[in-house]
């Protein structure tokens, strides 16, 4: 299989704290990985790093063999055209109505007329199981979920390569969360695109991963195919995966 | 030791912050020039922030023409010298209070909801989204409110002189007894261009800071809902001390050659 996204020693800290502490991770083209790890485990920071909204203090990340690592301007811009990401809270654009928000990638950074990407967009939305009555609503007026499905249509907009999904299901209810692991899947399986989640929801990340990898003290700790989780013979995976409060990893209550 | 080490570190935390500001009026300002411009938002700020402060800048040029001209009338009267009121009125609005009076309402009024908005997109990630939807952010955010506010302060300034020019008028046509053309004559008479036009200039710097700093607290704000405010209040007390300081340095420069 061919290596879409590599990261290699990769380091980054705010101030004292040290959040990546050399990560390695190879990630195939097609594939869909999981990062598990608790909160502040530096899972967030990893997949910024890899978009360049975060700049690693150590290491090198590559896309497609290149790397990326310290690219700015306009060969960012480029690079980042093979991405869509779905943010934790969505990240929508509350000035704008539904339809434009899924556009924006469309209009504003691949400068296309604003007939086309509408028509675009509420296909896109269709493909999220919204409905064209949806397009011109404001943000605000939409439930958690369906923003998070406006979110998933952004990210899908103009047929990213690589899809990042910042904990998808934190915030819905089980039932939403599992229509969401669904569209996931789905998307994921029918646009043929590479994937990285970072989750600590063990259902969903069981459900749309091939391989897990977890995140613990700024180190992937193991990784392996999600069949073997369960095996995984670590016993911080263990933990993790049973949500134990008893075990190796020790919650720090000040971070 | 002590107080040196904590006077010190302050002033390493007040260089760090100048230097981050720099760099972003540097990275603002190379923006502008850059394509594409966004000809759509830009207008939406020259709304926001141009009309929609014409009646707070109105209305504080109406009352500070009017007691202006009374101040002028009641010190004036201690020298026999009442009758300079219309001259000290006009080169009082528009050498300083106008600009000065309009900077402040808008500081007051544009930064604090630039910097809320702003901030706002920050914490919940909104400005992360632009840049994986390859938008530049500073682009798409910042160079509209810059490029608005430099365009529209020196018109809000230009109606702010008329205006408190027109208050002065009316205090001392009703109320201190002076003859209304010759009020309006010994004003035009006595105006020069020169001292409308560094009132103006000084309105575009304004209208720079206020969108700067609205910008730039906005985007550091971090932590929720608090942060927001922070920055919000951030954005206000620094336009509005930087727009003063500005204001002294202007006016030595324009007024002392």
């Amino acid at each position: 299989m061919d290596t879409k996204i590599e990261l290699q020693g990769v380091k980054k800290r705010f101030g004292q704290k040290v959040v990546l502490d050399g990560v390695d991770l190879k990630i195939g083209k097609g594939e869909s990985v999981v990062i598990i790890g608790g909160s502040g485990s530096g899972k967030s920071v990893t997949i910024k790093s890899v978009l360049g909204i975060v700049r690693p203090d150590a290491g090198k990340i590559f896309v497609d063999g290149k790397e990326t690592t310290h690219l700015h301007g306009r060969a960012r811009e480029a690079v980042l055209k093979k991405f869509g990401m779905l943010f934790q809270g969505a990240a929508l654009f509350d000035s704008l109505p539904v339809w434009e928000n899924v556009a924006f990638g469309l209009i504003q950074g691949r400068g296309m007329g604003r007939k086309k990407a509408k028509d675009i967009a509420i296909a896109k939305l269709a493909k999220v199981g919204l409905g064209s009555e949806v397009a011109s609503l404001s943000p605000s007026e939409l439930s958690g979920g369906m923003q998070k499905r406006v979110g998933l249509a952004r990210a899908i907009a103009a047929d990213p390569e690589i899809l990042f999904f910042d904990e998808p299901t934190t915030g819905l209810d089980p039932i939403m969360a599992d229509v969401i692991n669904d569209l996931i899947t789905s998307t994921v399986k029918d646009l043929g695109v590479t994937a990285i989640s970072i989750t600590h929801d063990m259902t969903s990340a069981r459900k749309i991963s091939d391989r897990i990898a977890m995140l613990y003290k700024g180190k992937i700790i193991w990784h392996g195919p999600t069949k073997d989780i369960d095996n995984s013979g670590n016993e911080y995976v263990d933990q993790f995966i049973h949500g134990r409060a008893e075990g190796p990893i020790k919650m720090e209550v000040r971070g | 030791m002590n107080i040196f080490a904590s006077v010190g570190r302050l002033f390493l935390l007040f260089l760090a912050e100048v230097g981050r500001l720099t760099r972003f009026t540097v990275s603002a300002v190379s923006s502008i020039v850059r394509p594409p411009v966004y000809w759509r938002l830009l207008l939406q700020q020259i709304m926001r922030i141009g009309w929609f402060s014409l009646p707070v800048v109105g209305l504080t040029a109406f009352f500070t023409g009017g007691a202006l001209a009374l101040q002028i009338f009641i010190g004036g009267n201690r020298y026999g010298a009442e009758a300079i009121v219309p001259q000290i009125v006009v080169l009082g609005i528009t050498r300083e209070l106008g600009p000065v009076i309009a900077g402040l309402m808008v500081a007051g009024r544009v930064a604090a909801a630039i910097a809320a908005e702003i901030g706002t997109m920050r914490v919940t990630e909104q400005i992360d989204a632009l840049t994986t939807l390859s938008t530049n952010p500073v682009k798409y955010l910042v160079v509209p409110r810059l490029i608005a506010a430099v365009l529209t302060m020196p018109i809000l300034v230009a109606i702010a002189d008329s205006i408190g020019v027109f208050g002065g008028y009316i205090v001392a046509t009703k109320s201190l007894g002076f003859n209304g053309a010759v009020y309006l004559k010994n004003t035009a008479d006595f105006v020069t261009s020169h001292d409308v036009m560094s009132g103006l200039v000084k309105a575009a710097v304004f209208g720079f800071v206020i969108a700067l700093m609205g910008c730039y607290s906005g985007f550091n704000s971090k932590g929720g809902a608090q942060g927001v405010g922070r920055a919000t209040t951030n954005a206000v007390v620094s336009s509005s001390i930087l727009i003063l300081a500005a204001n002294y340095l202007l006016t030595s420069i324009l007024f002392t050659s």
